[in-house]
């Protein structure tokens, strides 16, 4: 019997439950340290000193400043740029320094505020237009990280034509242009166990366990830290609290920080942030501001689309080049334009490195292209939902990297059937009506919109992911990957699918904890990726292991008999191990050198409706009812995909109207939860999860990707609703109530 | 810094004696001189529920809760919650219904739902989401916890 489809209970979820499942805060070993980090007071400047307290026993402390780095001082990822420790210039306010341990928590706590850095301060750029502006270059020649043109035909012939014939109105003889800015803030990850590590050292090597997303992101940047061979530096992944992206690239820095002072120590060393730590130093979304130029003729039909596409990328280039790319393919969204140019940039400022969540730059572009098409439609006369219908990408047609839609995709169908089920249309009038009288105003509004699966472009060719199977004589299944279970149910899904591909039941099978000495790479936790790249080489994995039991195994089997195949195997061939490398999909090509070609795999498709109520005398908006339809290609487990959905949902209910960054001098000022708000069960409307089940040839049992998904169409959605509300245009979040009364009071 | 005192409680319906300073918390007792490490730690502040333990069978938040208040007191962690292989309806509910993701909420939000039953056995859902305001969860959206609530009490 089948178990994809059924919601099986999740792997770990018993020890969940019951409080058993060990965090890297949970272990504790002989003789640990606990190490703490000193970081810089100014955001750019010259290290002159480190002055420690004379009233401190410094020998009862473990110190690592930069010079105790014994291989290269670098957090190796895609450009060399950020060290471990900051040696002599400064970046940020809150760059690493000197580390310390102590057998005692708190006396390492103490002696943190012991230690000064003396620095010379340099000025800083704390925004983007005085990155862009070059008011001081803080990073390489011109303070871009990377930029990107992304072209399709050509915008400025196509703006040339319809110019033809301009009048002062802006209305042109066949065309009209509609412009339009839309920025997005920062947003903090908030997962709810803060980052951490512990580290040992011993025979030329380093061994860490913590709470991350990618195990071997970590063994890669280790290994030039310690000037060792990769396989010195073994990675073991402990339950994780939750990541979305926060716990992609930062703890290769922590991992760094607690080996470096296990290296020196001798000892055990454990590393766990505090809250407000966490919130300051670690990364966020990246903040953005999109500019949009669009041509459009008087029937409502994409001409070109120009669009400039600014992130911030802080202090380092981290993962914002690849952030940056995921913007960019997705800031013209699931419409046809035969001209479409995106000129993307990430800049550096002088606050903490942003990196990766949930999204990962495509909330941002969504959210300007989303509101912008609700302006475009407006300027042409038609309603929303209308002017997409008219501009939906269909089958045959292609995206803005010239990506030929090969699915059976029907975006007119998937609207159709969203806004019936949110009563879009009877809301809409009626909300029109009840807004006539009294202080509350309500609206209606959506987002259509995609995400692509998997690394963009050639991103998974080069990752050359690996998989692996094994079965005992018992007939009991074990998967290796590198793959972890951050909440969102990898243990699980791939469980099930290895059990249908086995025949066997899904109690057999069990998911090796990640750790670089026994799993091999199948890539990082990210990326929309698990279930559907890693998830169909388990798949096939799963079938070369069948294949090989092809002799001792009838056409229809018992577990019993499934058993006796493995031990009759294993008794001739003495190990009963598969593994699968990834092979891209036949016809898939993508140019780097052009950025042109089949961006993804394949696409999730969705449409989201917000309804919400504005209060004209609080200036408070609520989210009141929200749907989310999406096609994902086959779901794997019901349960676990609605709440990938409802999660990513409510976290962007967050980033659109609760969650804000306060930043003084690249500071985070509201590092706390106390003042950065989360949704709580208050806030949230009731949300209902819909699938439109499409399968992917390539996707296992016909899966596609689904995490990201769900935090790129709120946002846009609830503003469209906002506007429909209150009549005002609002084109920059989070909508808090004090930027609400700007609008509203002007 | 004061000296270390003697104080007696009961945790999980055993007698217990620690040598703790009067303010250390709670939370750090629980974990660290007791090895329950299913109190996590969210915050360390009181906003996001995930140290949550019962005292007295009142739902706190352990790492508010001075070592000298808990003197005395009744202690109800995640781990007494379960009677030996059986669990506690609400943990049932959270598997079968999907209430825990990533687990570092769960035992908190666990107990607060077991509290929120134990003195409101049909709660509506609108007494569902004030009882469990105080237990932040980032990955659920905290509809399936609503749902694992409902379920548990029927």
């Amino acid at each position: 019997m089948s178990v994809i489809g059924t919601p099986v209970i999740r792997k770990e979820g018993r020890r969940k439950v019951t409080g058993e499942e060990v965090y890297v805060d949970d272990l504790v070993f002989p003789n640990m340290l606990h190490g703490v980090t000193v970081r810089s007071a100014v955001p750019r400047g010259r290290i002159t000193g480190i002055e420690f307290d004379p009233a401190v026993d410094w020998s009862e402390f473990t110190i690592v400043t930069a010079r105790d780095v014994p291989g290269r001082n670098v957090v190796a990822l895609l450009v060399d740029d950020q060290p471990c420790l900051a040696d002599s210039q400064i970046n940020h306010p809150e760059e690493p320094v000197v580390l310390l341990a102590h057998p005692d928590k708190l006396m390492a706590e103490r002696a943190r505020r012991c230690v000064r850095i003396c620095t010379e301060p340099l000025p800083a750029v704390f925004s983007m237009e005085d990155s862009l502006a070059r008011k001081e270059v803080i990073w390489g020649t011109d303070n871009v990280i990377k930029s990107y043109l992304l072209e399709k035909g050509d915008v400025d012939a196509a703006a040339d034509i319809v110019a033809f014939g301009v009048v002062a109105s802006g209305v042109m003889a066949s065309g009209i242009v509609v412009e339009g800015e839309y920025e997005t803030e920062a947003q903090e990850q908030l997962y709810i166990e803060p980052n951490g590590m512990i580290a040992f050292a011993e025979n030329g090597g380093v061994t860490i366990w913590g709470s991350m997303q990618c195990p071997y992101f970590i063994q890669k940047a280790l290994t030039p830290v310690f000037a060792v061979a990769p396989e010195k530096i073994r990675v073991i992944q402990m339950a994780t609290g939750g990541g979305f992206g926060g716990k992609e690239e930062y703890p290769s820095i922590l991992a760094a920080h607690a080996a470096l002072l296990a290296w020196k120590s001798g000892r055990h060393v454990k590393m766990i942030y505090d809250r407000a730590e966490d919130m300051v130093a670690t990364t966020k979304r990246h903040p953005s501001r999109t500019r949009h130029r669009t041509v459009v003729s008087p029937e409502g039909k994409l001409i070109a689309m120009d669009i400039d596409f600014v992130i911030d990328g802080g202090a380092y280039a981290t993962l914002s080049a690849v952030v940056l790319s995921r913007g960019a393919i997705h800031a013209s969204g699931p419409y046809a334009c035969d001209n479409v140019r995106v000129r993307a940039t990430a800049v550096a400022t002088n606050t903490p490195p942003h990196g990766a969540f949930r999204g990962f730059g495509a909330p941002q572009s969504i959210f300007a292209l989303e509101r912008h098409m609700n302006r475009v439609a407006a300027a042409v006369g038609l309603t929303p939902e209308e002017f997409r219908r008219r501009n939906f990408l269909k089958p045959g047609q292609t995206t803005a990297t010239g990506q030929v839609i090969r699915e059976d995709i029907d975006l007119s169908a998937l609207l159709e059937r969203a806004l019936e089920h949110a009563g879009y249309h009877e809301k809409k009038l009626r909300f029109a009506e009840e807004n006539q009288t009294g202080t509350l105003r309500k609206g209606i509004g959506f987002a259509t919109f995609m995400h692509g699966a998997g690394f963009t472009g050639s991103g998974e060719r080069y990752l050359k992911s690996v998989v692996g199977i094994e079965a005992n004589a018992q007939g009991e299944v074990s998967i290796l990957v590198a793959s972890t279970e951050i909440g969102q149910g990898t243990n699980t899904i791939l469980a099930q699918i290895a059990a249908d591909t086995l025949g066997v039941s899904y109690d057999q099978i069990t998911l090796v904890q990640p750790d670089t000495a026994k799993v091999p790479n199948s890539g990082p936790t990210v990326a929309s990726r698990t279930c559907m790249i890693v998830g169909k080489l388990v798949e096939t994995a799963a079938q070369k292991l069948k294949q090989m039991l092809h002799d001792h195994l009838a056409e229809t089997y018992s577990t019993a008999e499934f058993a006796a195949a493995c031990a009759t195997y294993l008794e001739q061939h003495g190990v009963l191990h598969a593994e699968c490398e990834y092979q891209q999909p036949p016809n898939v090509f993508w140019d780097d050198e052009k950025y042109q070609g089949d961006a993804y795999g394949t696409f999730a498709w969705a449409v989201y409706v917000a309804e919400v109520t504005v209060d004209t005398v609080t200036y408070q908006t609520r989210v009141d009812n929200f749907v989310a339809l999406q096609e994902v290609g086959r779901v794997i487990h019901p349960v676990l995909a609605i709440g990938q959905i409802e999660g990513g949902v409510a976290q962007a209910i967050g980033y659109a109207l609760s969650e804000r960054v306060v930043w003084h001098e690249g500071r985070m000022a509201n590092g706390q939860m106390t003042n950065y708000i989360m949704p709580t069960s208050m806030d949230l409307p009731p949300i209902r999860v819909l699938f439109a089940e499409n399968p992917y040839a390539y996707g296992p049992a016909g899966a596609k990707g689904i995490g990201e998904l769900p935090m790129d169409g709120p946002a846009p959605a609830i503003l469209n609703a906002v506007e429909d509300a209150i009549g005002r245009a609002v084109n920059r979040i989070p909508l808090l109530p004090e930027q609400l009364m700007e609008v509203l009071v002007g | 810094m004061a000296e270390r005192v003697r104080i007696h409680f009961e945790v999980n319906g055993e007698p217990r004696t620690v040598e703790s300073y009067p303010m250390a918390r709670l939370l750090d007792v629980l974990r660290e001189d007791l090895r329950l490490t299913g109190v996590k730690e969210g915050c360390g502040e009181g906003e996001c529920g995930a140290c949550s333990v019962l005292m007295n069978g009142e739902l706190v938040n352990s790492c508010l809760v001075p070592m000298l208040q808990a003197g005395e007191t009744q202690i109800t962690t995640i781990e007494g919650l379960a009677t030996s292989d059986a669990l506690h309806p609400v943990q049932a509910a959270f598997l079968q219904h999907g209430g825990a993701q990533c687990g570092i909420c769960t035992p908190g939000m666990v107990l607060a739902a077991a509290y929120l039953l134990k003195t409101n056995p049909q709660p509506t859902l609108a007494e569902i989401r004030t009882g469990l305001a105080g237990n932040l969860c980032r990955c659920t959206g905290y509809m399936r916890i609503f749902e694992a609530v409902q379920k548990a009490n029927s």
